[in-house]
């Protein structure tokens, strides 16, 4: 049964200042579909928007899951994730004085997740080695690239049905960031997780993308129907190489 | 310690200690103190449900305190309510002016809570000084005429008694609340609000069950103080030095688990009795101050945290 995203006409602000302007996309089941865009452009608010954080002013975001539609203006944070949507925020967001254990369990507060958190944290640790290591240290004393791979799994924790990933290359280097890219793609394959991922670092969000969208000052500016499509925009182009 | 032994081990120690003073202290003055010690470690306990677990700093302590011992008083003049009928209703007073504090001000954070938690104590003490049903700024009595029940020989020792009953409940709850999935989501909330509600964790819910939770025990413990002094008004029932230990003792203690609180609060107020009565109760605020200042600059997690460091570093060598 299908899981899928789909944002229509959407306005959205904080204030008097307008992020978002009449945006619309879609996420098909099992896909995974990148939103480009350099800083300050609309993608984490158009994020917020779908969790709830931020209340758009118009337009519609309606997540479908296991076939059953759902409106998801106007609800609330935890109760989007009750739904089996995960986020892994921007800045990661972990917990930094409780343990990486303790992180991890947290992901799996929602209901649906409860009865499979054995199941759930042996994976996380198969999945991603270091944290087995550093089950009881606190998340706040890991690297960078750990306390990244940590808040993916904290997300995974929550079984979700639907992944909304926010600028997971902040801060990282640029092999951390191919390595975090890779365990999306690895995980999104073995799931057949949808994912939305946000991310202003073009070559490594194209390697994992089945297509894509172009945000510019709060609108879409261009629409990549496949991989090829988006690397041959002139807009891209411009935007992201500098031709 | 398995979770299911907690409870039983608590109130078992607990009564054993009681009886062992019953049966060989006779002077009434060590009652007195040691009620006032066992006030304050449930006062810093249910401060530490709120303030150590969930990161909100209640500076109203005093307020929830007081709604305890003002219930009782109005149950006293109604129907002279008995201590046991009057604990549970001023614990349900008090938790219900928690709830309703909290769904006003737990949209504030940090220091903006605080004030408000103040302010908060500030109007309902000028609430109960214009109420004359209560007394008003006077004060009121609650003259006990009737010998204490179930044989006690007074009624300090039967208020010790309630009181040191009430403190392993009190105690029995907070370790409940820190190691329930509940516990979880309030630490979670302290550590980053934000990240707990897009983990899932309904954080408005949690936070107004820790309100309503510590607000109860608090009042709970001020339940059975007119009974015991037979005497309240509400300069001192509202007394800034209520909210003060409170949050003292907890940031003494160790606030991330159960036992800071206790630790604090024994320590703390059994440092003031012993200077009240071999110095002045003058003294009293000026210990509390001294002591933050050594605990924040030489072990800024408390005793317990203290204690943590100290058993890490040790297994480390």
């Amino acid at each position: 049964m299908g899981n899928s995203l789909r944002i229509e006409g959407l306005t959205a602000g904080y204030g008097s200042v307008r992020v978002l302007e009449d945006l619309s996309l879609s996420v098909g089941d099992g896909e995974t579909v990148a939103l480009l865009g350099t800083n300050g452009n609309g993608k984490s608010t158009l994020i917020k928007c779908i969790m709830g954080i931020v209340r758009p002013t118009a337009g519609r975001i309606v997540a479908e899951i296991n076939g059953t539609d759902h409106d998801l203006i106007g609800m609330e944070a935890h109760d989007v994730v009750q739904l089996g949507i995960a986020l892994v925020p921007e800045g990661r967001r972990l917990f930094p004085k409780l343990t990486v254990e303790e992180n991890l369990l947290l992901g799996a507060y929602r209901k649906a997740a409860r009865a499979r958190i054995a199941e759930s944290l042996e994976f996380c640790y198969e999945t991603f080695p270091r944290l087995t290591e550093r089950r009881a240290q606190l998340a706040g004393s890991m690297s960078g690239g750990e306390q990244q791979m940590l808040s993916l799994a904290r997300a995974l924790m929550t079984t979700p049905s639907i992944l909304l990933v926010d600028e997971p290359s902040v801060g990282l280097s640029p092999l951390l960031v191919q390595t975090v890219i890779g365990k999306i793609k690895e995980l999104k394959e073995r799931f057949g997780l949808t994912v939305l991922m946000a991310e202003q670092n073009f070559q490594q969000a194209v390697r994992i993308a089945d297509r894509g969208y172009v945000i510019v000052h709060g609108k879409i500016e261009f629409e990549g129907a496949s991989r090829e499509a988006l690397a041959d925009n002139e807009l891209v182009k411009k935007l992201y190489l500098g031709l | 310690m398995k979770a299911r032994w907690f409870t039983p081990i608590v109130f078992t120690v607990t009564l054993l200690v009681v009886a062992l003073a019953l049966a060989t202290v006779t002077n009434n003055y060590f009652y007195t103190a040691a009620y006032i010690v066992l006030q304050f470690i449930i006062l810093a306990t249910a401060w530490n449900i709120l303030g150590g677990l969930t990161g909100y700093v209640n500076f109203g302590s005093a307020a929830f305190f007081s709604l305890g011992a003002y219930s009782s008083v109005v149950m006293f003049s109604l129907f002279k309510a008995p201590v046991p009928l009057a604990i549970p209703v001023s614990a349900a007073v008090a938790g219900l002016v928690g709830l309703g504090a909290g769904y006003l001000t737990l949209r504030l954070r940090g220091v903006f809570f605080a004030i408000a938690t103040l302010a908060m104590s500030e109007v309902l003490y000028t609430f109960v000084v214009n109420w004359d049903y209560v007394g008003g700024a006077r004060g009121a009595y609650i003259i006990l005429q009737d010998d204490p029940p179930f044989g006690f020989s007074n009624h300090t020792q039967y208020l010790f008694t309630v009181m040191a009953l009430m403190t392993a409940f009190a105690i029995a709850v907070a370790r409940y609340v820190e190691t329930s999935r509940l516990g979880r989501g309030l630490a979670a909330i302290r550590d980053d609000e934000v990240a707990a509600e897009c983990s899932g964790v309904p954080t408005l819910r949690l936070k107004l069950i820790s309100t309503t939770v510590s607000g109860a025990l608090m009042g709970m413990s001020g339940s059975t103080f007119p009974y015991f002094m037979q005497y309240v008004e509400p300069t001192s029932s509202f007394s800034l030095s209520y909210s003060v230990n409170a949050i003292a003792m907890p940031l003494i203690g160790g606030m991330h688990s159960w036992a800071g609180p206790l630790i604090g609060a024994i320590l703390l107020g059994t440092i003031q009795q012993i200077v009240q009565v071999t110095v002045s109760s003058a003294w009293n605020l000026l210990i509390v101050g001294v002591l933050l200042v050594v605990f924040v600059t030489l072990a800024p997690d408390g005793i317990m945290g203290w204690f943590d460091h100290w058993r890490a570093r040790r297994r480390r060598s």
